[in-house]
């Protein structure tokens, strides 16, 4: 006669008809119980993500009333501002592609600035850019929330497990964006200075106290006595959020020098790896320079036309330290960076050289 | 900034389902002592009664915990962002909270000592990091 492995009391059959029962239900429904779970934590980071959404549009209607005193309520052209979209270039013939980007980032640019204006008639300039900024921080976060709620629902609607992943499984780096986002929309609203001004800050400590002359685009620069050489020091102009055109920039000033440039050194934030410290400075060569692509094939291009060195010098921090307030030790690293900078000059070139000194980045916050 | 959780946002944990865990706590609570207060007398209900007991409990606890760890995340919190102001002549510094329209370098108020212009030398936040996990890399 058979027995039975757990005994004969009725608890050991009810344990074991229990565990069978267990056993079956996770091979007809594991895949789906795995999905639940999965869908639940999305669910979790969707709540939150729209609670942020909503407090950002919030925080922006509010500060677009406080600044750009409009006569009606900004909210409906807000709202219609945090679903502009931009279609980039057609690539399948791909030269001068360049160029059609560049015109449609100015054309986006433009319209958007025009869009501030309209929304807030009394904001000068600066709080233009500020303004541009916090919106831009707000589309950002309506399109972060809109995409995962997007898998969300498709994967609700189609129960398809590999639908949900693809979103449970980079949702820890999507939060943390958003979460980034967050904080940079007040310090975008307050005019504050974020971690990828880090560039810009080391720029304008070195021109500062020189006269400064405008060159392209919202940039500035300022010809600079540095150990015994000429630095022409260019950022953005500064203290309202943009990036100016470095690229057009530093074109510009190897030309206005027929080319004689001894070295081009640029300064910007750049992604850091875990592990590795906040506020890291390191060296190296090609153009620092993040953003669609345009300033760097620009500037890469006029360098090869001088046959012109490049350096660069960058600070490292993480995605949320570069669009949130500047964190101490990235204000600290600024004086390491300016050392670095020296070093190079005095190592690369010789006394009586010209050289341009490129801080890039967002110059919010940091005035020249 | 202190982005707090909105009564909106606590709203949508419904009353009747909080209601609902509390009481199924509670039952669990109770099999798992009547559970106990039979096992000599009944063993085989006595352990039925215990192992509902403990899974009502486990299941209870677990979304009670859920629950207030997605409310406690409902909250961003950022540290206050510090101006220092600095007289170029004397070195007299000033800290005090980030206010809309500083930036760095723009002048502000005479030095109250010197009467010289003061100048924003820095704008930063300072984070408290939280003890580094011992990693041997």
């Amino acid at each position: 006669m058979a027995q039975n492995p757990f005994g004969d009391s009725s608890i050991s059959w009810i344990m074991n008809i229990l565990f069978y029962v267990v056993f079956v239900v996770f091979i007809f429904y594991g895949q789906r119980i795995q999905m639940v779970v999965m869908l639940r934590e999305v669910e979790g980071s969707l709540y939150k993500l729209k609670y942020i959404k909503e407090e950002g549009r919030k925080i922006t209607v509010e500060t677009i009333k406080e600044i750009g005193k409009p006569t009606t309520d900004p909210a409906a052209r807000v709202d219609r501002f945090l679903e502009y979209f931009t279609i980039g270039p057609q690539g399948l013939d791909p030269a001068g592609i360049v160029w059609k980007l560049e015109h449609i980032l100015d054309v986006r640019d433009t319209r958007f600035k025009d869009d501030v204006k309209l929304m807030a008639p009394s904001a000068d300039d600066t709080q233009t850019n500020n303004l541009e900024n916090t919106l831009e921080a707000a589309m950002a976060l309506n399109y972060i929330y809109k995409v995962v709620r997007h898998f969300y629902l498709l994967g609700k609607k189609t129960y398809s497990l590999y639908v949900v992943m693809q979103i449970q499984m980079i949702l820890p780096m999507v939060m943390k964006e958003a979460e980034a986002y967050a904080s940079a929309l007040k310090a975008f609203a307050y005019g504050q200075p974020i971690g990828d001004g880090a560039g810009a800050l080391v720029a304008a400590k070195l021109m500062h106290g020189y006269e400064t002359r405008k060159i392209a685009k919202d940039c500035v620069v300022a010809t600079v006595p540095f150990e015994g050489r000429t630095a022409f020091v260019i950022k953005a102009e500064g203290p309202g959020g943009n990036v100016g055109k470095p690229g057009d920039a530093i074109k510009e000033v190897i030309d206005e020098n027929d080319g004689k440039i001894a070295t081009v050194i640029m300064i910007d934030a750049a992604l850091k790896l875990e592990g590795e410290g906040l506020g890291e400075v390191a060296e190296g060569v090609g153009a620092a320079i993040g953003g669609p692509g345009v300033d760097q094939y620009k500037i890469e291009e006029s360098l090869l036309k001088y046959h012109i060195p490049i350096n660069a010098v960058i600070v490292k921090e993480d995605i949320g330290d570069a669009v949130s307030p500047l964190r101490k030790e990235i204000f600290d690293s600024v004086d390491n960076v300016v050392e670095r900078v020296k070093q190079v000059v005095l190592e690369r070139t010789k006394e009586g050289d010209k050289v341009i000194i490129a801080g890039i980045g967002n110059t919010i916050g940091v005035g020249q | 900034m202190t982005m707090e959780s909105s009564g909106n946002q606590r709203s949508r944990i419904s009353p009747s389902a909080l209601m609902t865990l509390f009481i199924m706590l509670v039952l669990s609570l109770a099999a798992l002592i009547y559970g106990i207060s039979i096992l000599e007398t009944y063993p085989d209900i006595g352990y039925i009664v215990l192992l509902f007991g403990f899974l009502g409990a486990a299941i209870a606890t677990y979304a009670l915990v859920q629950m207030r760890r997605r409310l406690s995340k409902l909250k961003i919190v950022i540290p206050p962002v510090t101006t220092t102001i600095e007289c170029k002549k004397c070195g007299f510094k000033n800290v005090r909270e980030f206010q809309r329209g500083d930036y760095i370098f723009k002048e502000v108020e005479p030095c109250q000592k010197c009467t010289d212009k003061m100048l924003i030398s820095a704008i930063y936040r300072e984070v408290k990091e939280k003890e580094k996990d011992r990693f041997p890399f």
